[in-house]
């Protein structure tokens, strides 16, 4: 990530930097909306609080609750496998399809274009999208049962409905990945290719012994946000699955959701929240830490 | 940097746009077709006789309303952002102090912070403050998780700006308030290109503030109506999916035009 200072020679300069005083309104907002929820979340989870009138203090009831449930624990497991397997999927896609536009020419401008589009959607417009063409009686599996065996309902079951939130997750947020690897692999200086040419190394060789590792951060960077993205998957399995069938793709997110805000139950659902919180943090620091990512100054320098 | 022909990665590259140019023809074509012509051809055929029908239909529904206040929840969140971030990376850039430095990394680490996980806290505090069910408490929240991206990308552009420059203008007798508004606002145009693209995407397609803070078809935004009419017109897929292409077309319209600053700046989170 981007470092604080770039080179010694800005404190050369006469004028005296600008004070505390413009960074003051972002960061009063950001305290305010992001940082001060965090707070109020953690104390939610110790009040039950139906969304009228005051939350009332409970200790730790909804943890004991939370802890105590199978439900819960099950909601986990999902939370970890759609996570997984969102990550699985875009990660290779996005780095491999990165490292090709990163080539540059015509074609590939023109492929990373039409690519890119799924970002510029709202999750809402991709999910709706997705339900429409799967439609169990108007969409491409009815047209295509062969493919898509018996009922042509891929809703119906555990597995086929989170292929299809792994599909749809990883059609709307591998172009965010794609370019994260993009802009990474076009930093790679071009002078380790020629040399590794010279030496006789082969495409692949080159792939996984200067891009890979030259792609370090960029990786990490993606890890970091698909990792945090996928945990708190929410819209497209709302709009998509409602959680079905029979809670089999309810995760912390949508739990969270619907004993919040369908079940009034703020308090259990402040807990669900904590926990989400908890985990996206543990492992940002977990990918952070174990890859040296903070200790990194420039993998480039010396070259 | 030079890469040859990679026969196994441009494959790749071709399934990869067949995967994402199909579903948005369907979209397309489904959307110009009659509900007799799309139950009997399905969404992948070419429409037998077009019709602007459907899109007629999500017109003459609340859409417009949806549009309205989607186009003021963008604008407002985009005017916010700006406002707060612009003066944030200046001084990043400019002062290399501990408390600023602490302030950065705050909000680095806020890129990890989800939305979802706020919702309730969130609902909580614009209920006490009386702005539920108001544009203005989708404004607020929806603005304040634009801060992180935007502070990195921008703070990177400015970065860029040459410390030559700031050394003259002061050699001139210039101070903070002159540097900021003749070299550091003027040469990071494009950066603050990017998060105006970047924060009018989030505000455009936030789903889960609108979701969770709003109720009324007088403030409802756009995603939301989608969700609205995905349950309305279930058995018209035709209407559904001019509904979608409604709704993308505003954006689509920005990517044309501003394509170039989006997409160089989100490359810069991966690449510096």
């Amino acid at each position: 990530m981007t470092r604080l200072s770039s080179s010694p020679a800005t404190r050369g300069g006469a004028m005296r930097p600008p004070g505390l005083g413009w960074a003051a309104p972002a960061t009063l907002f950001f305290a305010v909306f992001a940082i001060i929820p965090l707070i109020v979340m953690a104390w939610l989870s110790f009040t039950t609080w139906s969304g009228i009138g005051s939350p009332a203090f409970v200790g730790s009831e909804n943890w004991e609750r939370l802890v105590a449930d199978p439900a819960f624990q099950q909601i986990l497991w999902i939370t970890v496998v759609i996570t997984l397997a969102a990550i699985l999927v875009q990660t290779p896609i996005s780095l491999l399809l990165g490292v090709w536009a990163a080539g540059g020419g015509r074609t590939r401008a023109i492929v990373s274009a039409i690519c890119f589009v799924p970002l510029l959607l709202s999750s809402a417009a991709i999910a709706v999208l997705w339900r429409g063409l799967l439609d169990p009686n108007f969409g491409i599996p009815g047209e295509l049962s062969d493919l898509f065996g018996g009922s042509g309902n891929v809703f119906a079951s555990q597995w086929s409905a989170i292929i299809v939130l792994t599909f749809v997750s990883a059609w709307q947020y591998a172009p965010f990945h794609t370019l994260i690897f993009q802009g990474g692999a076009r930093a790679i200086p071009a002078v380790l290719y020629q040399a590794a040419e010279i030496d006789g190394a082969g495409k692949v060789r080159q792939f996984f012994s200067i891009t890979l590792p030259q792609l370090r951060n960029s990786l990490i960077t993606s890890l970091i946000l698909g990792v945090v993205g996928s945990l708190t998957t929410f819209d497209t399995i709302l709009i998509l699955t409602r959680g079905g069938p029979g809670g089999a793709t309810t995760n912390t997110a949508y739990f969270m959701y619907t004993t919040g805000f369908l079940s009034f139950d703020f308090g259990m659902g402040s807990a669900a929240a904590t926990v989400l919180v908890i985990a996206a943090s543990l492992i940002s620091f977990f990918l952070v830490r174990s890859t040296g990512y903070d200790r990194m100054t420039s993998e480039k320098e010396g070259v | 940097m030079r890469r040859g022909h990679n026969y196994l990665a441009g494959a790749a590259a071709g399934v990869w746009l067949l995967i994402i140019a199909i579903p948005l023809y369907a979209m397309v074509s489904s959307s110009l077709k009659t509900r007799t012509d799309f139950s009997n051809s399905g969404p992948l055929a070419l429409p037998t006789e077009p019709t602007l029908q459907n899109m007629l239909e999500v017109i003459a529904s609340s859409f417009p309303r949806y549009l309205l206040n989607t186009a003021i929840v963008t604008v407002a969140v985009v005017a916010l952002v700006v406002a707060l971030v612009v003066p944030l990376a200046y001084v990043v850039v400019r002062n290399r102090g501990r408390a600023v430095s602490t302030i950065f990394r705050v909000f680095l680490l806020g890129l990890a912070i989800p939305v979802q996980a706020v919702a309730i806290p969130v609902f909580y505090l614009i209920s006490i403050a009386g702005l539920y069910d108001n544009l203005i408490g989708v404004i607020l929240p929806t603005a304040a998780f634009c801060l992180p991206v935007c502070t990195l990308v921008l703070s990177g552009a400015m970065r860029d700006v040459s410390p030559e420059m700031y050394e003259a203008l002061a050699l001139d007798g210039g101070g903070s308030f002159r540097a900021f508004w003749t070299l550091a606002v003027p040469l990071s145009r494009s950066g603050i290109a990017t998060i105006v693209v970047y924060s009018a995407l989030q505000a455009w397609n936030g789903f889960l503030f609108p979701l969770v803070l709003t109720q009324s078809v007088d403030t409802k935004t756009i995603p939301l109506g989608l969700f609205d009419f995905q349950t309305q017109f279930s058995v018209n897929m035709p209407a559904l999916m001019s509904a979608v292409l409604l709704s993308t077309i505003p954006v689509l319209i920005v990517y044309l035009i501003a394509r170039r600053s989006l997409v160089q700046g989100l490359m810069g989170i991966g690449g510096k």
